[in-house]
């Protein structure tokens, strides 16, 4: 294989989560907006979560380049 | 007016999936040297990814709006198409059929059949196939910019341009793996982007038990017992007691037995990602894998729509859209549980796992349309002994004519919506009999060419008669059923119809096979059938592999985890 699959999704999850999070951050004190989502800073916490995914994916990749290198 | 308002975090988070879609594409670009890397990904992808490939090339927009529209309709009896439906036909292609598939190293599932059988089966299936995959990614593009229009107010023409240009250049440029990889991607992009969707409305249900409360007066309104909503298998003993209209024994042989094993075994869009595993091992690992997450969909695509059904009867009716007649459109159900409870920035990412799953079914049509074309229709009948560069190129080539033809067919959808209807259905009768022609071929090295070409004909034309004679309830004759003007039977709702014109079909495929082919002479030896038929094949002899990579280890505790999850929702 000669591309690693998992560079393009860590990349494109890790992005997500920064931007996901960051804006949950900067709206937390917007109460109106996290009324659909019941009172919860969803964008927040799963920024987080995609973030977290990201970097695990990242990780794995350079962890799996290594024996072959 | 547009339901759900967009911001711009939302379309950024759009924007960076398209960058991504085809930065994958263009990657792949220098790797696309020779036929096998475009059409068989050069045969080097890893089970996991192939896996997850298989899975996603399925997960398409019928999946995910038809089966919460479904969620919403009939409750948590739509599992069948999981836990019955699709379960332990993958297992069983993954164990029994892959050998034959990858060890006759056929490029595709006509090609196979050209193998096994002879060029009339072989074209037979290879046309209907093509034809297939064209009209059903038109027909799930149509539906995307459908309902973007409705949702966001995008443009149709908008809509249908955009979703198809990018598939177009990422296949063009990174064919077969293009398709893969990005699968990979669309796969985590649909379940990390729905997740949440199930755990807030899980969590504004009141967790399960009162979401089961909320779904039993949900029942009762609509006439049946308390828990119909909730209990995929207690209200199967008659057609009346479920609103799918289905008593079990139709289930489990019509969608658990003949259409399921039909599509998952024998469907050159999911097979295709199977062929392109780089060894034997990981190409019957790939359905296997593929089984775990198809598992758990249930919760991230029926749940969404029982979820909707419950806020429907929670706002008297005030949730969900009606059409002119009055009647709820289901279709919309997952897409607007993401207006409702998703702020913008989440609902970009929520709308972006929307058109993902789009785009990973219509690539998966398009990747299998390319092959069948290339190499079972151009190669084989109108430009037979041409060189791979040239047959690569038409791979190219095909890409565009190909993604063309469905944006046609899409158009052709806005116009004429019977057609369409009744091209789906004779598509449906051409592949109702499909396994017993895959299952006698593969286990009976006596079947022949003839026996299975007009076997295949007789279980269509069987198809087609049951359903030209019989009719579901509160149906008028026509694109339902019954148009030779003869009512025989009437069945109790369209679904159960639908299973028995499968089981029919199956049944006339399958014994006009053997008496035909008991009838003709055999065509091939043993050593023309070695690597293709089960009693001829040297047994494949797993290497050493630790338990969780053996197929037979696997497919069990698959097998397993299904019978548990029917068991718990009993």
């Amino acid at each position: 294989m000669q591309v690693d699959v998992r560079i393009p999704i860590g990349l494109m999850f890790t992005i997500y989560g920064l931007l996901l999070g960051g804006y949950g951050l900067v709206t937390s004190s917007n109460a109106d907006m996290y009324r659909h989502s019941l009172g919860i800073n969803i964008n927040l916490w799963w920024g987080l979560a995609l973030l977290a995914f990201g970097v695990v994916m990242l990780v794995l990749a350079r962890r799996g380049k290594k024996p072959q290198a | 007016m547009p339901k759900i308002q967009l911001g711009y975090v939302d379309y950024v988070i759009l924007t960076i999936y398209f960058v991504f879609v085809l930065g994958i594409g263009w990657a792949l670009k220098r790797y696309m040297k020779t036929g096998t890397d475009f059409f068989l990904s050069g045969r080097s992808i890893p089970a996991w990814i192939a896996g997850l490939a298989f899975i996603s090339a399925n997960l398409g927009a019928q999946e995910v709006i038809g089966m919460g529209a479904s969620g919403a309709k009939y409750g948590i009896m739509t599992s069948h198409f999981y836990w019955v439906g699709a379960i332990p036909a993958m297992v069983f292609i993954g164990i029994f059929m892959m050998p034959f598939y990858y060890g006759s190293r056929a490029r595709s599932v006509p090609e196979y059949l050209k193998l096994r059988f002879d060029e009339k089966t072989r074209g037979f299936n290879a046309i209907s196939f093509a034809a297939m995959t064209v009209f059903s990614s038109g027909i799930s593009m149509y539906a995307l910019a459908k309902m973007f229009e409705l949702l966001l107010g995008w443009n149709f023409h908008f809509s249908v341009l955009l979703s198809a240009g990018i598939v177009l250049i990422y296949i063009f440029l990174g064919g077969l793996t293009s398709a893969i990889y990005n699968e990979v991607l669309q796969f985590f992009l649909i379940v990390l982007g729905f997740l949440p969707l199930v755990f807030l409305g899980l969590k504004d249900m009141g967790g399960w038990s009162g979401l089961v409360e909320k779904l039993n007066l949900v029942a009762t309104k609509n006439g049946f017992a308390e828990g119909t909503w909730t209990q995929s298998w207690q209200h199967m003993t008659s057609p009346t007691a479920n609103p799918m209209g289905v008593e079990w024994f139709g289930m489990v042989m019509g969608l658990g037995f003949v259409l399921s094993f039909g599509y998952w075994c024998t469907d050159f869009l999911v097979v295709q990602r199977a062929m392109a595993a780089n060894s034997m091992s990981a190409a019957r690992r790939t359905p296997l894998i593929a089984a775990v997450p198809k598992m758990l969909f249930p919760a991230l695509v029926i749940l969404p729509g029982m979820i909707a059904i419950a806020l429907e009867h929670q706002n008297a009716g005030g949730f969900l859209p009606k059409d002119a007649s009055g009647s709820i459109n289901y279709n919309l159900a997952v897409p607007l549980m993401l207006g409702h409870y998703f702020p913008t920035g989440l609902l970009g990412l929520g709308l972006t796992a929307l058109m993902a799953s789009f785009m990973s079914g219509m690539a998966g049509n398009v990747t299998a349309f390319n092959t069948v074309w290339t190499y079972d229709i151009y190669q084989s009948y109108i430009r037979p002994n041409q060189s791979d560069r040239h047959y690569l190129w038409m791979g190219h080539f095909t890409t565009i004519w190909g993604i063309g033809l469905s944006v046609a067919a899409a158009y052709a959808a806005t116009k004429f919506n019977n057609i369409m209807d009744m091209l789906q259905l004779v598509f449906a009768f051409v592949n109702a009999p499909l396994f017993a022609t895959f299952m006698l071929g593969m286990f009976w090295k006596r079947a022949t060419g003839h026996g299975a070409f007009f076997g295949l004909l007789s279980g269509t034309l069987a198809a087609a008669l049951h359903h030209a004679l019989t009719l579901p309830k509160d149906c008028v004759a026509g694109i339902k059923g019954g148009w030779l003007g003869v009512n025989l039977h009437q069945y109790p709702s369209e679904m159960a119809q639908n299973f028995w014109t499968a089981i029919i079909a199956w049944t006339v495929c399958f014994v006009a096979t053997i008496v035909i082919s008991l009838l003709t002479r055999q065509t091939k030896t043993d050593s023309d059938l070695k690597g293709l038929v089960y009693s001829v094949t040297p047994r494949f002899k797993e290497p050493d592999l630790p338990w969780h990579k053996q197929p037979a280890t696997l497919g069990f505790i698959v097998l397993l985890a299904a019978t548990v999850l029917n068991i718990i929702f009993w």
